[in-house]
């Protein structure tokens, strides 16, 4: 049996794993450990994965984030540096305000999706743990045609990450923060004490539900940890691993780099125009990506549902009338809504939502449909 | 560490054995059930469905990964557990009892002397660093 999870965090360089401040925690707690991006990181405690993904629905879930890599921005020219290498629009961006973004390469292609917040002493990059080198490296390589004063950190080493996340998160957030939790809006953040211990706090998440991250000292990260498990033990709170974060963000829509977004796959297709400003200024990939909204995408990612239990993998040829008009990206069962659900690459003329399709598994033939995301209705994400 | 009670016999992929007069009774390990995470789907063959050893009777469609299910020994499927197409996840929780697969009857009962005993089976994970 392999071990495949994802399949973009594994097949790199053998290299010693690294441990988040978390470590020990998850070795208490049952945590079945697992290399991820040069982390051991909790694929699930002993409950399971799916278990994992209805509590977090249905009350609230605390997981280990810190494997995430954290860049700053720092200099006069700050704003304007991160806004050249940025998809969407920094300038819109108020003080303590976050906004959600890809990067571009020349070509359109993808570099990482990530979180950007406005600080008053900095611009801060939240990125993907299995690219936080290459990210690095990627923003630094432009730095040196920038007329303009910047300096870029690579902190990670230096952050831990929190995430509380489900329907109950503020009632639990709430009786360790000292500050007023309902000033905090959806894509905002701010500094702030939780637990006594200084952080940075956002309200956002990759989950779909109401929910926060806490950016903290690692060296504060076990004292957090053990008191929102405690605050949150009248809403039954669990630690939750790397394996429901996936399936969560999957019942969402929300896109895994390295999976349904990667170097090959531009913003316009992976249905994140959204955060695609091309009329502001100049930014890395914009004319690519001009000219593909120009020509037209002839590719689009979409949601479908399956009938049965078997489940759509990467890769999976998707068929419409027996003629293959795409790919699978991501795909599994969700506990949720009890529907297998996957995202894939549609031929733009089939991407209709309703459309029936077939997925190619292992030599037989799936029925199923497209669908809109998110898949699960009705969360707790308070806009 | 995963568990492998030493009354049971093992094949190279990770199947467990009980035999249990002329049938075997056959499930996945719990280094198995441990390393594909929540199992969603077991598809099993019908009741008689003639195998041969190593042959490929079934799937396992798992959070993690899907993964074929191998006959143990040659002969007929006997029985397989219903009760898994309503409940997938008892393979995770109780892989040796409730979790159980199929039971082949037996064509050759001197196949099971090829499988592993638990003590190798435990060895060889140990060799692939489990």
């Amino acid at each position: 049996m392999q071990a495949n999870w994802p399949p973009h965090a594994l097949g790199k360089e053998p290299e010693m794993s690294r441990k988040t401040a978390l470590y020990q925690r998850h070795l208490s707690s049952g945590g079945k450990m697992v290399e991820f991006a040069g982390f051991e990181m909790p694929i699930s405690y002993g409950k399971g994965v799916m278990s994992e993904a209805k509590r977090v629905r249905s009350s609230v879930g605390l997981f280990d984030v810190s494997h995430m890599g954290e860049i700053e921005v720092k200099g006069t020219d700050a704003l304007r540096f991160v806004n050249r290498i940025i998809t969407n629009d920094a300038n819109l961006l108020k003080e303590f305000q976050v906004q959600y973004t890809c990067m571009c390469y020349p070509d359109g292609g993808i570099v990482d999706d990530l979180l950007v917040y406005r600080l008053p002493d900095k611009h801060l990059l939240v990125v993907n743990a299995s690219n936080t080198l290459k990210d690095y490296e990627w923003i630094q390589d432009n730095r040196i045609d920038f007329d303009g004063s910047v300096l870029i950190k690579n902190t990670s080493s230096d952050v831990s990450q929190l995430a509380v996340q489900g329907p109950a998160s503020q009632s639990v957030v709430e009786k360790l923060a000292d500050f007023d939790l309902n000033e905090v809006a959806y894509y905002w953040s701010r500094y702030g004490r939780v637990a006594g211990k200084e952080v940075l706090l956002s309200r956002t998440g990759y989950t779909g539900e109401d929910g926060f991250e806490i950016y903290c000292n690692p060296e504060d990260a076990v004292h957090l940890w053990d008191e929102i498990l405690e605050a949150g033990a009248e809403h039954q709170i669990e630690p939750v691993g790397l394996g429901a974060r996936d399936l969560l963000r999957l019942e969402m829509g929300y896109c895994l780099y390295g999976n349904d977004i990667d170097e090959t796959t531009t913003p316009l297709e992976a249905g994140l125009a959204w955060v695609t400003k091309l009329s502001k200024d100049e930014f890395v990939g914009r004319d690519a990506l001009a000219k593909q909204k120009e020509e037209g995408v002839r590719r689009l990612l979409a949601g479908f549902e399956l009938s049965g239990r078997s489940i759509g993998r990467y890769g999976y040829p998707i068929l419409v009338q027996g003629r293959s008009v795409g790919f699978v990206t991501s795909g599994n069962f969700s506990p949720n809504i009890e529907k297998t659900v996957g995202l894939g690459y549609v031929d733009v003329k089939c991407r209709k939502t309703g459309t029936e399709i077939e997925i190619e598994a292992r030599g037989r033939r799936i029925q199923g449909v497209l669908a809109g995301t998110p898949f699960v209705k009705g969360t707790s994400l308070r806009r | 560490m995963s568990s492998i009670p030493n009354d049971l016999k093992y094949t190279k992929d990770h199947e467990w054995v009980r035999v249990d007069g002329e049938v075997a009774v056959e499930g996945i390990t719990d280094y198995a059930q441990t390393e594909l995470s929540d199992v969603v789907y077991v598809e099993l063959p019908k009741v008689g469905t003639k195998v041969k050893m190593n042959q490929k009777c079934g799937t396992i469609e798992a959070v993690k990964a899907v993964v074929d299910l191998f006959a143990a020994v040659s002969g007929e499927i006997h029985e397989v557990n219903e009760s898994l197409s309503s409940a997938p996840e008892t393979v995770n929780a109780d892989p040796y009892g409730e979790g159980w697969m199929l039971s082949i009857k037996m064509d050759d009962e001197s196949e099971v002397g090829k499988l592993m005993s638990a003590e190798d089976y435990g060895k060889k994970l140990k060799e692939a660093g489990h």
